[in-house]
């Protein structure tokens, strides 16, 4: 099995679990592994395939940093905004009915910079 | 642009300025939109007065755009739709007057007479369409247009029969739309053409054809009121009388009948339409209409309610008499068109002043009322008798074109149609008429409101005493040259020789 | 000239974005205006310099594919690189007059606003699949941002699900341009549809396609992968609103078009066409019923928007195995969904953020007796609703005329049933409304008065979306190639 093959599966294996993870799971911040899990995947796929023509090709390379940083942003993102829901409703999940997993920190309505 | 390619463009922007300017009226500002409403009618008038003119000497007035790859839109003058757009030209002048009178003290007056333009902008180009995408533009505007007319009083009752009114017209405007869809995917885009295009026809296209003619049937049927697809009119009776004066007079139940007249023979053709045996299945349902309708009115108690079902029966003399392929039989078709204009908006205006002045509703109210209102109940009689038939009246001259056509063509049972249908008619009025004469008052009017020392408000009595008048002079001076039914003869001429 | 507006188109935004993010709300919406007021200007002189030059291709710093970043406009390009100087500008005005200033996280609400255009004239423009991507990241992280504005729980809520579903997306497009890079060591559109032929019937590339239109449907929320759009855009503050329903989810829609149509003629099925036709086909019922069940206002224009999408896929079967003529129809009569849908529902929410603002109250129930008080607002509802419904006049009816005629010259009539049936449902739900402001007997006598310019502005709107049907033929003759195969250069 030649390398760029190898890559390429554990690539797609990457994807699959964390396809599976993002599908399952219900903590947000678990989620978010996730999706950084199928981001890997992709990458590796991308740079296995660039092997396959014997000497190193830079496009694939230039590609997979370029979506780094945009993963980066994106979790970034995710992240702030899953603290800020959580300081807001107290809430890991989006599922409405569940119960607050860490109680007394639900005060909606009494900070200086709520919602109006 | 050459004058003749800018007045049926003027002729439609009239309206549409108008409308645009009254929304933009504080809805205090009374003698101003009253006088912008008058000066547009006015306008109006004059333009399609000069296009008359100018059809009658042969000229041509053509207005078009490609609109979207394919399609046209065409705004074209020609005998046919100047029939219709003088009518609602004159008519709307009148309905705008009775209107004014009629919303007095209303609130919400900017909306409906900004509502009304629109809706008389969208006639005017239903007249003037020059092929059948053209027609279903100003169509479907003339659903949006008359929507917030219905429900212009705001009550659930209102709101029901607007509600009624959309799913009936807007399901119709898009079998209708399904059709010209077809139609132009088998042959392109095709204008109006007197004698119409499908005389030599391939007998493939047959087929398809036909299915596209019921389509099209059914889709202008919903505003026209054939049965089953009448459903929405007599709930539309909620609405102010001048929206019903409207609405049954000129514009929607006659667009839908225009429509139909149109597609039979200016797209078929009366002869391709009669090879494919379109027409006998046409006079067929709009027979069956005629007598459905006038048997319901039989037990309408709500004197509105009997006049939309007599609409009901009275518009399909207009499509039975085109199914009816021979030259007089057409044309007493066509000049119904005008006729049951005239003489039901004389009737629908009369009911508005008995309700306005009276309070009155129902038709067991109305014992006596001749006293009380003595020219709205004249007016009343006239168009009563106009639609029952009686000689010399301008229902007479359309009965006994209709009926002399029918047996140059071999219809006989179209002449029964037409009799049994008069003896309904006679048999739902009359009533009416006794009351209004012969009964003495048995109780006190329900909401009586007084205008000084005539019977009711000038703005409410001249409108209908106006119509009653042309319906006489119409029906005595049929054979004269400007009379509705020459200018019928001169249509038919072109429809049926080609 | 052309290659200093294209390049312009993309860095006066991004150059814009810092700027704003310096200042508070004030200045930055002052700033803004007068950059709204640029970039039209700038759209409206590449607009003129296509019309009279043609298609062109533009490699920045000279740099050539696939390391370089190529740019290409053609006729389309630049209508939307327009639609989004009008609608974008619009939103944009009406934002700074109806945000409030006194909360200042508000003031984020301009540098996302930039990044949001500058994403999206990135995609308009842009020649290449990864640079598709990168754009589509910069839409869809300000969209985020802007969802988030609101800054209550359930804006919060409803961002994180629209950025997870949004990054789902783009992970699938993203592995779908490596399997593509994969096979073709190459990244520019042009170049793979050249070599296409060569590599046609590879399951890969097959699954490659399906998987990037999977990620590209998650982001422009087709049946049943739209669960995310209602709560983001019916939470929303209605000028976000307004953007996302009417650019955003276009320009994932543009991408998966330019794909199926370069592509899909040699990759694509009879079967994938037709199925993304149906999901679309359902998603305009089952988003038109929503619509008709919901009470409050938002809501109803935002499940609106998810029926409103569906009628977009309808591209899918119509340009797949048909005639040139049809095909042309069909792309035609997309085009002209998009433009007027943008500008209609972009006219909808900003009128319905005026009537919650006067009313002061979310739900349709409320409407009652506003006519009075409201006409201008109800007015931009009710002339974009038209649109939607697809009646004559309105740039929506021309939409539907060229579908309707696509899917009689090809033969799949079933589409009809679609088309018609969406139009009727869709009215049931704008008519709702219509008829709540109708009743009368109402008590509520208390109404507030926005601004009359906030109210100008959907009425803007939905007049262009009206008079869109009636310069239908000089607008589409402007797209001279839609869609064109490799521009001008």
């Amino acid at each position: 099995m030649s390398a760029s093959l190898l890559y390429a599966l554990a690539g797609v294996a990457l994807c699959g679990i964390g396809l599976f993870g993002f599908i399952t799971l219900a903590h947000l911040l678990r989620k978010l592994l996730a999706f950084n899990l199928i981001g890997s995947g992709v990458f590796l796929v991308l740079v296995g395939l660039a092997q396959r023509h014997g000497e190193p090709d830079p496009v694939p390379q230039a590609l997979v940093l370029t979506g780094i940083v945009v993963a980066i942003a994106a979790t970034a993102l995710a992240v702030v905004l899953i603290r800020r829901y959580f300081h807001l409703s107290g809430h890991t999940t989006l599922r409405a009915e569940t119960p607050e997993r860490v109680p007394g920190r639900l005060k909606p309505q009494t900070r200086g910079d709520n919602p109006e | 642009m050459t004058a003749n390619t800018q007045i049926p463009l003027f002729a439609l922007l009239t309206s549409l300025l108008a409308s645009v300017i009254i929304f933009a009226l504080p809805e205090k500002g009374h003698r101003l939109r009253t006088s912008v409403n008058l000066a547009a009618a006015g306008l109006k008038l004059i333009l399609v007065g000069v296009m008359v003119w100018g059809i009658f000497h042969g000229q041509s007035f053509e207005f078009a755009f490609t609109m979207l790859p394919g399609v046209q839109f065409v705004l074209r003058a020609d005998a046919l739709s100047m029939l219709f757009a003088g009518l609602s030209a004159v008519l709307w002048l009148l309905t705008t007057i009775y209107a004014v009178g009629y919303l007095e003290d209303s609130p919400n007056r900017s909306r409906f007479f900004g509502f009304f333009s629109l809706c008389v902008a969208s006639t005017m180009g239903i007249a003037l369409a020059g092929n059948l995408f053209t027609f279903f533009l100003f169509y479907e505007m003339l659903t949006l247009s008359t929507y917030p007319l219905v429900v212009h009083r705001g009550t659930r009752q209102a709101l029901k029969a607007g509600r009624n009114y959309i799913i009936y017209t807007l399901t119709g405007g898009a079998v209708l739309l399904l059709a010209i869809a077809w139609l132009h995917g088998l042959v392109g885009d095709l204008p109006f053409r007197p004698g119409g295009h499908f005389s030599g026809l391939e007998p493939e296209l047959q087929g398809p054809l036909t299915l596209v003619f019921v389509l099209l049937i059914a889709g202008l049927g919903v505003k026209a009121a054939l049965v089953p697809l009448h459903g929405w009119l007599p709930q539309a009776m909620v609405a102010p009388a001048p929206v019903s004066a409207l609405l049954h007079a000129v514009a929607v139940v006659k667009a839908g009948a225009f429509g139909i007249v149109r597609v039979v023979c200016e797209i078929y053709g009366l002869e391709a339409a009669s090879q494919m045996g379109l027409l006998s299945g046409l006079a067929l349902v709009s027979a069956i209409t005629i007598i459905y309708g006038s048997t319901r009115a039989l037990y309408q108690l709500d004197l509105k309610r009997r006049l939309a079902f007599s609409t009901i029966s009275q518009v399909s003399y207009i499509i039975l008499g085109v199914s009816l392929f021979g030259p007089v039989g057409v044309a007493g078709g066509l000049v119904h068109l005008v006729h049951q204009g005239i003489m039901k908006i004389t009737l629908f205006f009369c009911a508005g002043n008995y309700a306005e002045t009276l309070g009155v509703h129902r038709i067991d109210e109305l014992d006596g009322a001749g006293r009380r209102m003595p020219g709205t109940s004249v007016a009343f009689t006239l168009g009563a008798f106009g639609m029952i038939g009686a000689p010399p009246l301008a229902g007479f001259v359309t009965k006994w074109t209709m009926g002399t056509g029918a047996l140059a063509v071999g219809m006989d049972w179209v002449v029964v149609v037409l009799v049994v249908s008069s003896l309904l008619n006679a048999a739902y009025f009359l009533p009416i008429l006794h009351r209004i004469w012969f009964a003495g008052q048995q109780q006190a009017w329900p909401h009586e409101r007084r205008w000084g020392r005539l019977e009711t408000s000038a703005w409410l009595l001249w409108p209908p005493l106006i119509t009653a008048v042309a319906l006489i002079v119409i029906g005595l001076l049929a054979s004269m040259p400007f009379s509705p039914l020459s200018w019928v003869n001169l249509i038919v001429e072109q429809e049926v020789m080609q | 000239m052309i290659l200093g507006l294209m390049a312009g188109l993309l860095f006066t935004p991004l150059a814009w974005a810092v700027l704003t993010l310096l200042s508070g709300f004030e200045r930055s919406r002052l700033i803004s205006w007068l950059g709204i007021l640029i970039q039209s200007l700038v759209s409206f002189a590449l607009w003129a310099a296509v019309a009279s030059e043609g298609g062109f291709h533009y490699q920045l710093g000279g740099w050539p594919a696939p390391l370089g970043i190529e740019l290409r406009v053609d006729g389309l390009a630049v209508t939307f690189v327009m639609l989004t100087a009008v609608v974008g500008g619009a939103c944009g005005w009406h934002a700074g007059i109806y945000l409030d200033p006194k909360k200042n996280w508000h003031r984020y609400f301009w540098p996302l606003f930039w990044f949001l255009w500058a994403g999206l004239n990135g995609v308009w423009l842009g020649a290449d699949l990864f640079n598709l991507y990168v754009a589509l990241e910069l839409i869809s992280l300000s969209a985020v941002g802007l969802v988030a504005l609101g800054g209550q729980a359930d804006a919060l809520r409803a961002a994180i699900r629209y950025l997870m579903a949004a990054l789902l997306g783009s992970l699938a497009y993203l592995l779908g341009v490596a399997l593509i890079y994969g096979q073709f060591g190459s990244l520019s559109m042009g170049g793979i549809s050249e070599l296409l032929p060569a590599g046609s019937g590879q399951a890969g590339l097959i699954f490659a396609l399906v998987l990037m239109i999977a990620g590209l449907a998650l982001k422009t929320a087709l049946f049943p992968l739209h669960g995310w759009l209602p709560p983001a855009h019916g939470i929303a503050k209605s000028p976000v609103s307004a953007l996302l329903s009417a650019l955003v989810v276009k320009a994932s829609f543009y991408i998966a078009a330019r794909l199926w149509l370069e592509f899909g003629e040699h990759l694509g099925s009879y079967g994938l066409a037709q199925l993304v036709g149906a999901l679309g086909g359902v998603g305009v019922l089952w988003g038109s019923w929503l619509a008709f069940r919901q009470t409050r206002l938002k809501q109803v224009v935002a499940y609106s928007s998810v029926a409103q999408i569906g009628y977009l896929f309808l591209l899918f079967p119509l340009s797949w195995g048909v005639s040139e003529a049809v095909s042309l129809q069909a792309q035609q009569g997309m085009t002209l969904q998009v433009i007027s849908h943008a500008l209609a529902k972009a006219a909808m929410f900003l009128a319905a953020g005026n009537l919650i603002m006067s009313v002061g109250s979310n739900r349709v129930d409320a409407l009652a007796g506003v006519s009075r008080f409201l006409p201008f607002s109800l007015f931009s509802f009710g002339l974009a609703g038209v649109s939607l419904m697809g009646l004559p006049p309105t740039g929506g009816f021309a939409a539907k005329w060229l579908l309707l005629q696509a899917s009689l010259g090809s033969g799949q009539w079933w589409w009809l049933i679609v088309l018609l049936g969406g139009g009727l449902l869709s009215a049931a739900y704008v008519f709702r409304v219509y008829r709540a402001s109708f009743i009368e007997n109402s008590d509520t006598d208390l109404f507030f008065h926005p601004s009359r310019s906030l109210e100008v502005i959907p009425m803007i709107l939905a007049l262009l979306s009206l008079g869109l049907g009636l310069v239908a033929e000089p607008v589409l003759s402007v797209m001279a190639l839609p869609f064109s195969k490799g521009g001008g250069g």
